[in-house]
């Protein structure tokens, strides 16, 4: 069974940011709030919702994960991408803030 | 939704029939394109007290023939991606000559009341009254244009003057 | 180049002060995401994987060093110190922010730039060729032209929200350097036995998920129907383009569906009705915009520099870059310098803010500070003085801006790829960079000679794959990235969209896959034929062979 996180891009500054357990966003996915099954899915995407009439965030949505806290990273390319920066410029991007 | 008419928010007049129910007889009414052309006979009729609300697809020239016999032509912009509208309208004022009440509906935000204005609509559906409200802000936002529109010839446009002492005048002495 | 005057810079202005509000009322919701994002894309600024991209309008690939000044400060400023030069001439920024790009707006505004319909379904910056106003075989400047669609195209009431997006590119030369072929509206500047100007107009030409090679509209449309005939052309278009399928909406899949000829028949018949009225360009108007383009106050000098020549005899470095990154001028004693964007192991396209401000002292001290953008991701000093290009290349070398690989298989185009892109299905960028350094060795890359590389991460084709003489498309394979080789594309006046030879090969075999490919040309070539020229003599199968059959 895959478990999930909730990713999405703050809207001001179009940053990556992961809905947290603390019902907040968080920059780094490590700290993002574990999603197992559908229920709490579809709850995750409600509180998301919230956050997107609250003009935080825009496009927010679920990606499968592997791992937990420092080494949890999402499955997918596009997704790894995302929570880290470009491949090409390690000097740039989440990455760079570690 | 409030209407705009030349800029101010109006108590409209005119009702709104779904093809299925029946004519009013002494109110201004409005009527899709199919219906018009079912009914062209009686519709043509009431003096004035009709018009006709054409759906993103149908064109001007759909229209163009029975414009004498209409004070409202109303053209539906259901979302702000579907630019069809602005040329139909523009046709029917430029091309077909129209001259009653170009409405158009949507609803609309105020980030396309200018392109609506410049293509010959003098009415909008607005949003609300926020939008409404917005209308000399929106419609002045930008004063100058590059192309002629159903508006040319509008005073309050500036248009290039044609003149290359006007660049070396903004950029000073090159 | 074309200077503003107070109703061209109260447009900008007025515009950057217009898209403030917006994003005011986006950031206190009272304007939507699904409301706003129209408006913004109208603006350039798109939603990408890691952060906003603002995609600044470099109108026809022309660039004051002011402005270039300008976008490194930007760049230094708002962003993390580069940009990225586009397939479309434009610039990137990768990393802005919502809340301050109307500021980024209004600081290009104070330099007579800015960043309107770079997105959006309306019509986007127009290109032209790197080389208009100073190549040999020229017909006529098509930056005129440009200028003129630009600002016939910019805030039209009628066609701001068309079906889709529609790309237009003029060349102004029978050599099109500007893939004029494969976009929704191509014109090519001719001149007839009557030796008037016109214009040849080809229509539906495009890349992406499905190339095409634009069809011709007219052979001849005298100069002064321009606007007329584009604006029937895109009235048509606005009204029966498709609008229930995102991916069948550009004119090329109305000119198929429509049949060309009728297609044709209902530009023309629009057209009748708008012809000489008030849409078409006063000549007045035309000759003022003409004479911003008129040749700069060249000195008068002998064809050839004796000093340049014993350069390149007594340096064989410099003489290796003026052999392919130096092209000839039609003022005698000036020369064209390209300045390719491509070192070896670089992100193609990419500048740092230190390389913009570089290339603007450099324009400024050797170019009439005029700078052009290729489609190529490359760059262009467009009047140096063939006396001045040793110096030049000194300088340039300082900056790492003297790779001398223009046109060879170094000289990649890339997109941005999966790095940067919401839309990407591959990265792009570290297989430019392990190609790049692969064929490392110049010899090696002048032994191969003219080679074509574009890469593109999904098929959007923004890294204009399908016309590469090698293509190559990123896939996406069960999670893996996989790449799919075309061959035998060009963007040139003999158009043709490249050929799959065979299934999508992984990752880590398209660098030796690239070098089988070159190496069967090289053993099959006849003469001096060009990679794409073997391709198109000997066909697919050789390559084929050399790459899916077993040993």
């Amino acid at each position: 069974m895959t478990i999930q996180v909730i990713s999405a891009n703050r809207l001001g500054d179009g940053i990556v940011v992961y809905l947290a357990t603390n019902g907040g966003w968080s920059e780094c996915i490590a700290h993002a709030r574990v999603i197992d099954g559908e229920e709490q899915g579809e709850a995750a995407l409600d509180v998301a919702g919230g956050a997107v009439e609250a003009c935080a965030v825009v496009d927010p949505y679920l990606i499968d994960i592997t791992g937990s806290g420092g080494t949890r990273r999402p499955t997918l390319n596009r997704e790894m991408i995302r929570a880290k920066g470009p491949t090409v410029r390690l000097d740039i991007g989440k990455q760079a803030a570690r | 939704m409030p209407i705009l008419k030349n800029g101010a928010v109006i108590d409209d007049p005119w009702i709104v029939i779904a093809d299925d129910q029946p004519l009013l007889v002494s109110r201004p009414i409005i009527v899709s394109l199919a219906r018009w052309i079912a009914g062209r006979e009686i519709l043509q009729r009431r003096n004035g007290l009709v018009g006709v609300r054409l759906r993103s697809d149908e064109l001007a020239e759909d229209i163009a023939a029975d414009l004498d016999h209409l004070s409202l032509v109303a053209i539906e912009f259901p979302a702000i991606g579907d630019g069809r509208g602005y040329t139909t309208g523009r046709l029917l004022r430029e091309r077909y000559g129209f001259s009653g009440e170009l409405r158009a509906v949507g609803p609309l935000v105020r980030d396309v009341f200018l392109f609506l204005h410049r293509c010959g609509f003098d009415a909008i559906e607005a949003r609300d009254a926020v939008e409404a409200a917005a209308w000399p802000q929106a419609v002045g936002a930008i004063t100058v244009a590059y192309q002629n529109a159903a508006d040319h010839g509008a005073p309050r446009l500036r248009r290039r003057d044609y003149s290359p002492a006007a660049a070396v005048e903004h950029n000073g002495r090159s | 180049m074309y200077l503003y005057d107070a109703i061209d810079q109260s447009l900008v202005d007025q515009r950057v002060e217009q898209f403030r509000d917006q994003v005011g009322r986006r950031l206190t919701g009272a304007l939507s995401e699904d409301e706003f994002k129209p408006l913004r894309l109208m603006n350039g600024l798109y939603l990408q994987l890691h952060a906003y991209m603002l995609r600044v309008a470099i109108p026809y690939g022309t660039l004051s060093s002011n402005q270039m000044r300008k976008l490194a400060h930007i760049a230094d400023a708002y962003d993390k110190g580069y940009g990225h030069f586009t397939t479309r001439q434009n610039l990137q920024y990768n990393w802005p922010t919502l809340e301050q790009t109307p500021d980024i707006l209004a600081e290009l505004a104070t330099v007579q730039m800015h960043a309107m319909q770079t997105s959006g379904n309306c019509i986007r910056n127009v290109t032209a060729d790197q080389y208009a106003g100073v190549a040999a075989d020229e017909v006529a400047d098509p930056r005129i032209v440009a200028e003129v669609i630009r600002q016939w195209s910019t805030l039209h009431p009628e066609f701001s929200f068309l079906p889709r997006k529609f790309k237009l590119a003029i060349t102004g030369s029978v050599r099109d350097r500007a893939a004029v072929r494969v976009h929704d509206i191509g014109i090519v500047i001719k001149r007839n036995d009557e030796g008037e100007i016109g214009y040849q107009v080809i229509v539906g030409g495009g890349l992406g998920r499905t190339p095409v090679i634009g069809v011709n509209l007219r052979e001849f449309l005298p100069e002064r129907h321009l606007l007329s005939y584009l604006e029937a052309i895109l009235r048509v278009y606005n009204q029966a383009g498709r609008r229930d399928n995102k991916y069948k909406a550009r004119i090329k899949i109305l000119v198929r569906e429509t049949g060309t000829a009728e297609f044709i028949r209902l530009v023309e018949a629009e057209w009748e009705q708008i012809r000489d009225s008030a849409v078409e360009l006063p000549r007045g108007e035309y000759e003022r915009i003409a004479a911003f383009f008129a040749p700069p106050a060249y000195e008068i000098l002998s064809r050839n520099d004796g000093g340049f020549a014993r350069h390149r005899l007594e340096d064989r470095d410099f003489a290796s870059w003026a052999r392919t990154n130096v092209a000839p001028h039609k003022q005698p004693g000036y020369a064209i310098a390209n300045i390719t964007l491509k070192p070896e192991g670089g992100i193609p396209g990419d500048a740092t803010s230190q390389q913009m401000d570089a290339m603007a002292s450099l324009a400024d001290r050797f170019s009439f500070s005029e700078i052009r953008v290729t489609h190529e991701q490359n760059l262009v000093l467009p009047h140096v003085r063939q006396a001045d290009l040793h110096g030049l290349w000194q300088t340039l070398k300082r900056y790492d801006l003297a790779a001398p690989n223009l046109g060879l298989i170094s000289d990649i185009i890339a997109c941005p790829g999966m790095d940067y892109c919401s839309l990407a299905t591959a990265r792009s960028i570290p297989l430019a960079q392990d190609i790049s350094k692969h064929f490392a060795d110049l010899e090696r890359q002048h032994h191969i000679g003219e080679l074509k590389l574009k890469i593109s991460g999904c098929i959007n084709a923004c890294g204009h794959h399908h016309v590469g003489h090698i293509g190559i498309l990123g896939v996406d394979k069960r999670g893996e990235e996989y790449y799919q080789i075309t061959l035998g594309g060009s963007a040139d006046e003999a158009p043709s969209i490249g050929k799959i030879i065979g299934p999508a090969i992984p990752y880590d075999k398209v660098v030796d896959a690239i070098e089988t490919l070159t190496e069967t040309y090289l053993a099959i070539r006849v003469g001096d034929e060009r990679f794409v020229d073997t391709v198109r003599r000997a066909g697919l199968d050789p390559f084929k062979q050399a790459l899916y059959a077993d040993p």
